[in-house]
Protein backbone atom coordinates (compact mmCIF):
# COMPACT_ATOMS: atom_id res chain seq x y z
CA UNK A 1 0.00 0.00 0.00
CA UNK A 2 2.97 2.49 -0.70
CA UNK A 3 4.67 2.59 2.23
CA UNK A 4 5.87 5.96 3.27
CA UNK A 5 9.39 7.22 2.16
CA UNK A 6 12.58 8.83 3.84
CA UNK A 7 14.84 10.07 1.29
CA UNK A 8 18.01 12.53 1.39
CA UNK A 9 17.32 15.91 -0.05
CA UNK A 10 20.81 17.06 -1.53
CA UNK A 11 22.04 20.51 -2.33
CA UNK A 12 23.79 20.72 -5.41
CA UNK A 13 25.63 24.36 -6.47
CA UNK A 14 27.08 23.23 -10.04
CA UNK A 15 29.79 22.20 -8.82
CA UNK A 16 29.74 19.85 -5.36
CA UNK A 17 27.16 19.34 -2.58
CA UNK A 18 26.69 22.28 -0.22
CA UNK A 19 24.25 22.57 2.72
CA UNK A 20 22.03 25.62 3.63
CA UNK A 21 20.53 26.85 6.53
CA UNK A 22 17.42 28.88 5.89
CA UNK A 23 18.21 28.68 2.39
CA UNK A 24 21.42 30.75 2.94
CA UNK A 25 25.32 30.58 3.46
CA UNK A 26 25.62 27.28 1.30
CA UNK A 27 28.35 25.47 2.78
CA UNK A 28 30.45 22.68 1.00
CA UNK A 29 29.68 18.81 1.71
CA UNK A 30 31.37 16.93 -0.83
CA UNK A 31 31.14 14.62 -4.04
CA UNK A 32 27.91 14.05 -5.10
CA UNK A 33 28.59 11.04 -6.81
CA UNK A 34 30.35 9.29 -3.40
CA UNK A 35 27.56 10.49 -1.00
CA UNK A 36 25.06 8.82 -3.67
CA UNK A 37 27.15 5.41 -3.61
CA UNK A 38 26.89 5.73 0.06
CA UNK A 39 22.83 5.92 -0.16
CA UNK A 40 22.93 3.23 -2.26
CA UNK A 41 24.36 0.77 0.75
CA UNK A 42 21.38 3.04 3.16
CA UNK A 43 18.80 1.81 1.02
CA UNK A 44 17.49 5.42 1.09
CA UNK A 45 13.85 5.09 -0.47
CA UNK A 46 14.41 7.60 -2.70
CA UNK A 47 17.17 10.56 -3.65
CA UNK A 48 16.47 14.38 -4.62
CA UNK A 49 19.08 16.61 -5.86
CA UNK A 50 18.63 20.33 -6.41
CA UNK A 51 20.54 22.63 -8.11
CA UNK A 52 20.47 25.51 -6.34
CA UNK A 53 22.08 27.77 -8.51
CA UNK A 54 20.98 26.97 -12.09
CA UNK A 55 17.92 29.07 -12.40
CA UNK A 56 19.45 32.27 -10.75
CA UNK A 57 22.55 31.97 -12.85
CA UNK A 58 19.99 31.15 -15.96
CA UNK A 59 22.18 28.10 -16.87
CA UNK A 60 20.98 24.81 -17.75
CA UNK A 61 20.73 21.81 -15.87
CA UNK A 62 24.45 19.81 -15.58
CA UNK A 63 23.20 17.10 -17.86
CA UNK A 64 26.49 15.11 -18.33
CA UNK A 65 26.79 15.18 -14.31
CA UNK A 66 23.41 14.25 -13.48
CA UNK A 67 23.56 11.17 -15.86
CA UNK A 68 27.09 10.25 -13.72
CA UNK A 69 25.41 10.57 -10.63
CA UNK A 70 21.99 8.54 -12.73
CA UNK A 71 24.24 5.72 -13.22
CA UNK A 72 24.87 5.92 -9.66
CA UNK A 73 21.18 5.90 -7.87
CA UNK A 74 20.17 2.47 -7.79
CA UNK A 75 16.68 3.58 -6.06
CA UNK A 76 14.22 5.95 -7.85
CA UNK A 77 16.06 9.79 -8.37
CA UNK A 78 14.41 13.27 -8.57
CA UNK A 79 16.05 16.20 -9.93
CA UNK A 80 15.18 20.07 -9.72
CA UNK A 81 17.16 23.02 -10.75
CA UNK A 82 17.13 24.60 -14.03
CA UNK A 83 14.97 22.88 -15.55
CA UNK A 84 13.31 24.96 -18.78
CA UNK A 85 12.02 23.24 -21.63
CA UNK A 86 10.35 20.40 -22.81
CA UNK A 87 13.15 19.24 -24.17
CA UNK A 88 15.13 19.28 -20.50
CA UNK A 89 12.72 17.52 -19.21
CA UNK A 90 13.17 15.17 -22.16
CA UNK A 91 16.99 14.93 -21.92
CA UNK A 92 16.56 14.33 -18.00
CA UNK A 93 14.14 11.13 -18.31
CA UNK A 94 16.64 9.60 -20.61
CA UNK A 95 19.34 9.92 -18.57
CA UNK A 96 17.85 7.78 -15.84
CA UNK A 97 15.90 10.63 -13.78
CA UNK A 98 12.42 9.15 -12.65
CA UNK A 99 11.19 12.53 -11.36
CA UNK A 100 12.09 16.15 -12.14
CA UNK A 101 11.37 18.73 -9.38
CA UNK A 102 9.93 22.00 -10.89
CA UNK A 103 9.73 25.27 -8.86
CA UNK A 104 10.72 28.39 -11.18
CA UNK A 105 9.32 27.57 -13.82
CA UNK A 106 5.51 27.23 -12.14
CA UNK A 107 5.53 30.90 -12.15
CA UNK A 108 7.60 31.21 -15.60
CA UNK A 109 5.61 28.48 -18.14
CA UNK A 110 2.96 26.79 -15.95
CA UNK A 111 1.79 25.19 -19.75
CA UNK A 112 5.26 23.27 -20.19
CA UNK A 113 4.45 21.25 -16.59
CA UNK A 114 0.92 20.64 -18.14
CA UNK A 115 2.66 19.17 -20.95
CA UNK A 116 5.26 16.94 -19.46
CA UNK A 117 2.62 15.94 -17.01
CA UNK A 118 -0.26 14.49 -20.31
CA UNK A 119 2.98 12.99 -22.29
CA UNK A 120 4.96 11.33 -19.16
CA UNK A 121 2.16 10.82 -16.64
CA UNK A 122 1.73 12.73 -13.01
CA UNK A 123 4.10 10.43 -11.51
CA UNK A 124 7.06 12.27 -13.29
CA UNK A 125 6.79 16.01 -12.26
CA UNK A 126 7.25 17.19 -8.45
CA UNK A 127 6.26 20.50 -7.69
CA UNK A 128 8.16 22.53 -4.80
CA UNK A 129 6.70 24.46 -2.77
CA UNK A 130 8.93 26.98 -0.83
CA UNK A 131 7.26 28.41 1.90
CA UNK A 132 8.56 31.12 5.04
CA UNK A 133 6.63 33.72 7.32
CA UNK A 134 6.92 36.94 5.61
CA UNK A 135 7.71 39.94 8.19
CA UNK A 136 3.93 40.42 8.51
CA UNK A 137 1.34 38.41 7.43
CA UNK A 138 0.65 34.38 7.44
CA UNK A 139 2.98 32.01 6.08
CA UNK A 140 3.55 32.21 2.51
CA UNK A 141 4.48 30.41 -0.85
CA UNK A 142 7.83 31.94 -2.02
CA UNK A 143 9.38 31.87 -5.21
CA UNK A 144 12.84 30.75 -5.77
CA UNK A 145 13.57 34.55 -6.84
CA UNK A 146 12.84 35.32 -3.31
CA UNK A 147 9.60 37.20 -4.54
CA UNK A 148 6.29 36.27 -2.54
CA UNK A 149 3.83 34.17 -4.72
CA UNK A 150 0.03 36.31 -4.40
CA UNK A 151 -1.50 32.99 -3.93
CA UNK A 152 -1.68 31.78 0.06
CA UNK A 153 -0.65 28.59 0.68
CA UNK A 154 -3.75 26.69 0.13
CA UNK A 155 -4.78 27.89 -3.01
CA UNK A 156 -1.45 27.39 -4.20
CA UNK A 157 -1.31 23.90 -3.39
CA UNK A 158 -4.96 23.17 -4.88
CA UNK A 159 -3.61 25.30 -8.23
CA UNK A 160 -0.22 22.58 -8.67
CA UNK A 161 -2.39 19.41 -7.69
CA UNK A 162 -5.16 19.72 -9.38
CA UNK A 163 -4.48 22.47 -12.41
CA UNK A 164 -1.39 21.63 -13.53
CA UNK A 165 -1.98 17.89 -12.65
CA UNK A 166 1.88 17.28 -10.85
CA UNK A 167 1.97 13.74 -9.13
CA UNK A 168 3.45 15.36 -5.65
CA UNK A 169 3.81 18.39 -3.94
CA UNK A 170 7.12 18.78 -1.84
CA UNK A 171 6.82 21.17 1.23
CA UNK A 172 9.48 23.26 2.18
CA UNK A 173 9.89 25.41 5.03
CA UNK A 174 12.59 27.87 4.45
CA UNK A 175 12.56 29.20 7.93
CA UNK A 176 13.62 25.21 9.59
CA UNK A 177 15.59 24.85 6.23
CA UNK A 178 18.76 23.61 8.05
CA UNK A 179 17.54 24.18 11.90
CA UNK A 180 17.36 21.06 12.80
CA UNK A 181 13.91 21.80 15.30
CA UNK A 182 11.58 19.69 13.40
CA UNK A 183 9.36 20.28 10.40
CA UNK A 184 7.10 22.57 10.17
CA UNK A 185 3.92 20.38 11.24
CA UNK A 186 1.41 22.84 11.14
CA UNK A 187 1.71 23.58 7.67
CA UNK A 188 1.98 20.34 5.96
CA UNK A 189 -0.87 19.03 7.85
CA UNK A 190 -3.14 21.57 6.45
CA UNK A 191 -1.74 21.58 3.02
CA UNK A 192 -2.14 17.43 2.89
CA UNK A 193 -5.99 18.10 3.46
CA UNK A 194 -5.89 20.77 0.49
CA UNK A 195 -5.16 17.79 -1.97
CA UNK A 196 -4.87 14.22 -2.75
CA UNK A 197 -1.57 13.85 -4.27
CA UNK A 198 1.49 12.94 -2.16
CA UNK A 199 3.30 15.02 0.04
CA UNK A 200 6.98 15.14 0.48
CA UNK A 201 7.69 17.41 3.80
CA UNK A 202 10.85 18.94 4.10
CA UNK A 203 13.23 21.44 6.20
CA UNK A 204 14.07 21.38 9.52
CA UNK A 205 14.13 17.26 10.35
CA UNK A 206 17.09 16.87 13.23
CA UNK A 207 16.07 13.29 14.63
CA UNK A 208 14.21 10.58 14.37
CA UNK A 209 11.21 11.49 16.12
CA UNK A 210 10.37 14.23 13.73
CA UNK A 211 10.89 11.64 10.87
CA UNK A 212 7.76 10.00 12.77
CA UNK A 213 5.99 12.63 13.99
CA UNK A 214 5.54 13.90 10.39
CA UNK A 215 4.91 10.61 8.82
CA UNK A 216 2.53 8.88 10.93
CA UNK A 217 0.61 11.75 12.91
CA UNK A 218 1.03 14.95 10.55
CA UNK A 219 0.70 11.74 7.84
CA UNK A 220 2.89 13.29 4.84
CA UNK A 221 3.75 10.67 2.59
CA UNK A 222 7.29 11.17 2.84
CA UNK A 223 9.88 13.35 4.56
CA UNK A 224 12.90 14.76 2.84
CA UNK A 225 16.49 15.17 5.42
CA UNK A 226 19.06 17.52 4.25
CA UNK A 227 21.25 18.63 7.26
CA UNK A 228 20.31 14.56 8.85
CA UNK A 229 21.79 13.20 5.38
CA UNK A 230 25.11 15.06 5.56
CA UNK A 231 26.10 15.65 8.63
CA UNK A 232 27.12 13.74 11.70
CA UNK A 233 25.22 15.97 14.24
CA UNK A 234 24.23 19.35 14.45
CA UNK A 235 27.31 21.95 14.40
CA UNK A 236 29.43 18.72 13.65
CA UNK A 237 31.36 17.62 10.58
CA UNK A 238 30.21 16.26 7.50
CA UNK A 239 29.02 12.68 7.45
CA UNK A 240 27.14 11.21 4.66
CA UNK A 241 24.72 8.97 6.79
CA UNK A 242 20.58 7.98 7.29
CA UNK A 243 19.19 7.10 9.79
CA UNK A 244 17.60 3.66 10.57
CA UNK A 245 14.83 3.42 8.43
CA UNK A 246 13.24 0.21 10.43
CA UNK A 247 13.27 2.45 13.49
CA UNK A 248 10.64 4.69 11.74
CA UNK A 249 8.78 3.22 8.82
CA UNK A 250 5.76 1.20 9.63
CA UNK A 251 4.35 -1.68 7.68
CA UNK B 1 25.06 -12.61 -23.31
CA UNK B 2 22.43 -10.78 -22.12
CA UNK B 3 20.40 -8.66 -24.43
CA UNK B 4 18.50 -5.51 -23.34
CA UNK B 5 15.56 -5.65 -26.34
CA UNK B 6 16.11 -1.46 -27.49
CA UNK B 7 12.62 -0.96 -29.43
CA UNK B 8 12.77 2.74 -28.87
CA UNK B 9 10.83 2.73 -25.50
CA UNK B 10 11.96 3.33 -21.94
CA UNK B 11 14.81 3.91 -19.97
CA UNK B 12 17.93 1.03 -21.03
CA UNK B 13 20.47 2.85 -18.94
CA UNK B 14 19.34 1.82 -15.86
CA UNK B 15 18.86 -2.03 -16.02
CA UNK B 16 22.22 -1.74 -18.34
CA UNK B 17 23.87 0.39 -15.00
CA UNK B 18 22.10 -2.31 -12.61
CA UNK B 19 23.63 -4.89 -14.47
CA UNK B 20 26.97 -3.41 -14.21
CA UNK B 21 27.02 -2.72 -11.02
CA UNK B 22 26.50 -6.14 -10.19
CA UNK B 23 29.53 -7.68 -12.20
CA UNK B 24 27.78 -8.35 -14.85
CA UNK B 25 29.75 -7.58 -17.69
CA UNK B 26 28.23 -9.32 -21.03
CA UNK B 27 25.07 -7.29 -21.21
CA UNK B 28 24.32 -5.32 -24.73
CA UNK B 29 21.31 -2.41 -25.37
CA UNK B 30 20.41 -3.40 -29.09
CA UNK B 31 17.38 -3.25 -31.14
CA UNK B 32 19.30 -5.62 -34.36
CA UNK B 33 17.84 -9.08 -34.94
CA UNK B 34 21.64 -10.67 -34.57
CA UNK B 35 22.12 -10.09 -31.19
CA UNK B 36 18.59 -11.18 -30.29
CA UNK B 37 19.63 -14.24 -31.94
CA UNK B 38 22.69 -14.67 -30.14
CA UNK B 39 21.59 -14.00 -26.94
CA UNK B 40 20.93 -16.60 -23.93
CA UNK B 41 18.86 -14.01 -22.02
CA UNK B 42 16.59 -11.02 -23.10
CA UNK B 43 15.10 -8.51 -21.24
CA UNK B 44 12.26 -6.71 -22.29
CA UNK B 45 12.04 -3.16 -20.56
CA UNK B 46 9.14 -0.82 -21.18
CA UNK B 47 7.68 2.62 -20.01
CA UNK B 48 4.15 4.56 -21.45
CA UNK B 49 1.35 3.15 -23.24
CA UNK B 50 0.53 -0.45 -24.38
CA UNK B 51 0.21 0.35 -27.78
CA UNK B 52 2.78 2.35 -28.22
CA UNK B 53 4.72 -0.52 -26.70
CA UNK B 54 3.57 -2.90 -29.14
CA UNK B 55 3.59 -0.53 -32.23
CA UNK B 56 7.61 -0.01 -31.71
CA UNK B 57 7.71 -3.68 -31.14
CA UNK B 58 5.85 -4.81 -34.16
CA UNK B 59 7.90 -1.98 -35.91
CA UNK B 60 11.16 -2.92 -34.81
CA UNK B 61 10.69 -6.22 -36.77
CA UNK B 62 11.84 -8.26 -33.84
CA UNK B 63 8.75 -10.19 -33.10
CA UNK B 64 9.63 -13.32 -35.96
CA UNK B 65 13.14 -13.59 -33.95
CA UNK B 66 11.64 -13.31 -30.30
CA UNK B 67 8.97 -15.51 -30.89
CA UNK B 68 11.66 -18.05 -31.84
CA UNK B 69 14.01 -17.14 -29.19
CA UNK B 70 11.44 -17.02 -26.46
CA UNK B 71 9.01 -19.89 -27.43
CA UNK B 72 10.53 -22.42 -29.46
CA UNK B 73 14.62 -22.03 -28.22
CA UNK B 74 13.10 -21.32 -24.46
CA UNK B 75 15.72 -17.93 -24.00
CA UNK B 76 15.21 -16.49 -20.51
CA UNK B 77 13.45 -13.26 -21.11
CA UNK B 78 11.90 -10.84 -18.27
CA UNK B 79 9.58 -8.34 -18.88
CA UNK B 80 9.56 -5.15 -16.39
CA UNK B 81 6.91 -2.61 -15.92
CA UNK B 82 5.12 -2.26 -19.43
CA UNK B 83 7.35 -5.57 -20.59
CA UNK B 84 5.92 -7.57 -18.34
CA UNK B 85 2.18 -6.26 -19.32
CA UNK B 86 3.15 -6.79 -22.70
CA UNK B 87 3.41 -10.61 -22.57
CA UNK B 88 -0.03 -11.08 -21.84
CA UNK B 89 -2.66 -11.28 -24.28
CA UNK B 90 -4.02 -7.39 -24.13
CA UNK B 91 -4.52 -4.23 -22.36
CA UNK B 92 -7.51 -2.56 -21.06
CA UNK B 93 -5.05 0.49 -22.24
CA UNK B 94 -4.94 -0.38 -25.94
CA UNK B 95 -6.81 -1.65 -29.06
CA UNK B 96 -3.89 -3.95 -30.15
CA UNK B 97 -3.16 -7.76 -29.03
CA UNK B 98 -0.10 -8.36 -26.69
CA UNK B 99 2.67 -10.81 -27.39
CA UNK B 100 0.18 -13.29 -25.43
CA UNK B 101 3.16 -15.41 -23.95
CA UNK B 102 1.68 -15.54 -20.82
CA UNK B 103 -1.92 -16.34 -20.32
CA UNK B 104 -3.31 -13.20 -18.60
CA UNK B 105 -4.71 -9.58 -19.20
CA UNK B 106 -3.91 -6.26 -17.96
CA UNK B 107 -6.46 -4.05 -16.28
CA UNK B 108 -6.41 -0.65 -15.02
CA UNK B 109 -6.30 -0.01 -11.23
CA UNK B 110 -9.82 1.48 -10.45
CA UNK B 111 -9.55 1.74 -6.48
CA UNK B 112 -12.62 2.28 -4.54
CA UNK B 113 -12.99 6.00 -3.99
CA UNK B 114 -13.62 5.42 -0.41
CA UNK B 115 -9.91 4.40 0.11
CA UNK B 116 -8.78 7.78 -1.88
CA UNK B 117 -5.45 6.04 -3.67
CA UNK B 118 -4.10 7.68 -6.65
CA UNK B 119 -3.63 5.96 -9.77
CA UNK B 120 -0.43 5.90 -10.79
CA UNK B 121 0.51 3.53 -7.79
CA UNK B 122 4.06 5.12 -7.00
CA UNK B 123 6.24 3.55 -3.98
CA UNK B 124 7.63 0.97 -2.77
CA UNK B 125 5.76 -2.14 -1.17
CA UNK B 126 6.21 -5.72 -0.22
CA UNK B 127 5.62 -8.74 -2.42
CA UNK B 128 4.03 -11.90 -1.47
CA UNK B 129 6.06 -14.68 -3.73
CA UNK B 130 3.67 -17.69 -4.35
CA UNK B 131 5.65 -20.52 -5.33
CA UNK B 132 9.63 -21.79 -5.48
CA UNK B 133 11.14 -19.99 -8.17
CA UNK B 134 14.65 -18.89 -9.39
CA UNK B 135 14.68 -15.27 -9.70
CA UNK B 136 13.29 -14.51 -6.44
CA UNK B 137 13.02 -16.37 -2.55
CA UNK B 138 9.64 -17.64 -1.42
CA UNK B 139 10.56 -15.73 2.39
CA UNK B 140 11.60 -12.71 0.84
CA UNK B 141 10.76 -9.68 2.98
CA UNK B 142 12.08 -7.05 0.13
CA UNK B 143 10.55 -3.86 -1.00
CA UNK B 144 10.29 -2.79 -4.42
CA UNK B 145 9.62 0.20 -6.28
CA UNK B 146 6.53 0.42 -8.22
CA UNK B 147 5.31 3.28 -10.63
CA UNK B 148 2.12 1.69 -12.81
CA UNK B 149 -1.41 2.55 -13.50
CA UNK B 150 -2.28 -1.27 -14.95
CA UNK B 151 -1.47 -3.99 -13.32
CA UNK B 152 -1.81 -7.95 -14.60
CA UNK B 153 -4.48 -10.50 -14.10
CA UNK B 154 -3.48 -14.05 -15.06
CA UNK B 155 -6.17 -16.25 -16.50
CA UNK B 156 -3.84 -19.18 -15.10
CA UNK B 157 -3.08 -18.17 -11.83
CA UNK B 158 -0.01 -20.60 -11.81
CA UNK B 159 1.40 -18.03 -14.12
CA UNK B 160 1.23 -15.69 -11.00
CA UNK B 161 4.78 -15.39 -9.27
CA UNK B 162 4.13 -12.66 -6.67
CA UNK B 163 1.53 -10.39 -5.40
CA UNK B 164 1.31 -7.19 -4.23
CA UNK B 165 -1.86 -4.86 -2.51
CA UNK B 166 -2.96 -1.37 -3.63
CA UNK B 167 -6.30 -1.57 -2.67
CA UNK B 168 -6.72 -5.13 -4.31
CA UNK B 169 -4.23 -8.12 -4.52
CA UNK B 170 -2.41 -7.61 -8.04
CA UNK B 171 -0.48 -10.01 -9.97
CA UNK B 172 3.16 -8.16 -9.25
CA UNK B 173 5.62 -10.95 -10.78
CA UNK B 174 4.47 -13.58 -13.59
CA UNK B 175 6.56 -16.62 -14.48
CA UNK B 176 5.80 -19.72 -17.29
CA UNK B 177 8.62 -21.81 -17.89
CA UNK B 178 11.49 -19.29 -19.39
CA UNK B 179 9.40 -16.55 -19.59
CA UNK B 180 9.26 -13.67 -16.13
CA UNK B 181 7.80 -10.96 -15.87
CA UNK B 182 8.19 -8.01 -12.91
CA UNK B 183 5.56 -4.84 -12.45
CA UNK B 184 8.12 -3.06 -10.32
CA UNK B 185 10.91 -1.93 -11.04
CA UNK B 186 13.89 -4.29 -9.99
CA UNK B 187 16.43 -1.33 -11.62
CA UNK B 188 15.34 1.33 -9.02
CA UNK B 189 14.82 -1.04 -6.29
CA UNK B 190 18.79 -1.07 -4.18
CA UNK B 191 19.82 -4.64 -3.69
CA UNK B 192 16.61 -5.80 -3.17
CA UNK B 193 16.35 -5.34 -7.38
CA UNK B 194 20.01 -6.27 -7.57
CA UNK B 195 19.18 -9.54 -6.60
CA UNK B 196 16.31 -10.27 -8.50
CA UNK B 197 18.99 -9.23 -11.88
CA UNK B 198 21.74 -11.15 -10.22
CA UNK B 199 19.77 -14.37 -10.36
CA UNK B 200 18.28 -13.97 -13.96
CA UNK B 201 21.91 -13.10 -14.90
CA UNK B 202 22.50 -16.78 -13.56
CA UNK B 203 19.45 -18.96 -15.06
Amino acid sequence: MALKRIMPCLLYDGVGLVKTVKFRNPSYIGDPINAIKIYNEKEVDELILIDINASKQKRKPNFDKIADMASEAFMPFAYGGGVKTFDDFATLYKIGIEKVVVNSLIQENPEVIKKVVAHYGAQAVVACIDFKKPLFGAKAPYSYMGYKIKQDLSEYARYLANDLGVGELMLYSVDNDGTWEGFDNEIIKRLIHEVEVPVIACGGCGNIDHLKTVLYDVNANAAAIGSMAVYSKKGMGVLINFPNRESVIKE
Amino acid sequence: MIVIIDYGIGNLASVLNMFKKIGVADVKISGRAEDIEAADKLLLPGVGAFDAGMKHLEQSGLLPVLNRKVLEQKTPILGICLGMQLLTRWSEEGQLPGLGWIDAETLKFNPDPALKLKVPHMGWDYIQVKRENKLVDTESRNRFYFVHSYYVKCFDEAQSLATSHYGQDFTCMVNKDNIFGAQFHPEKSLKFGMSILENFSKL
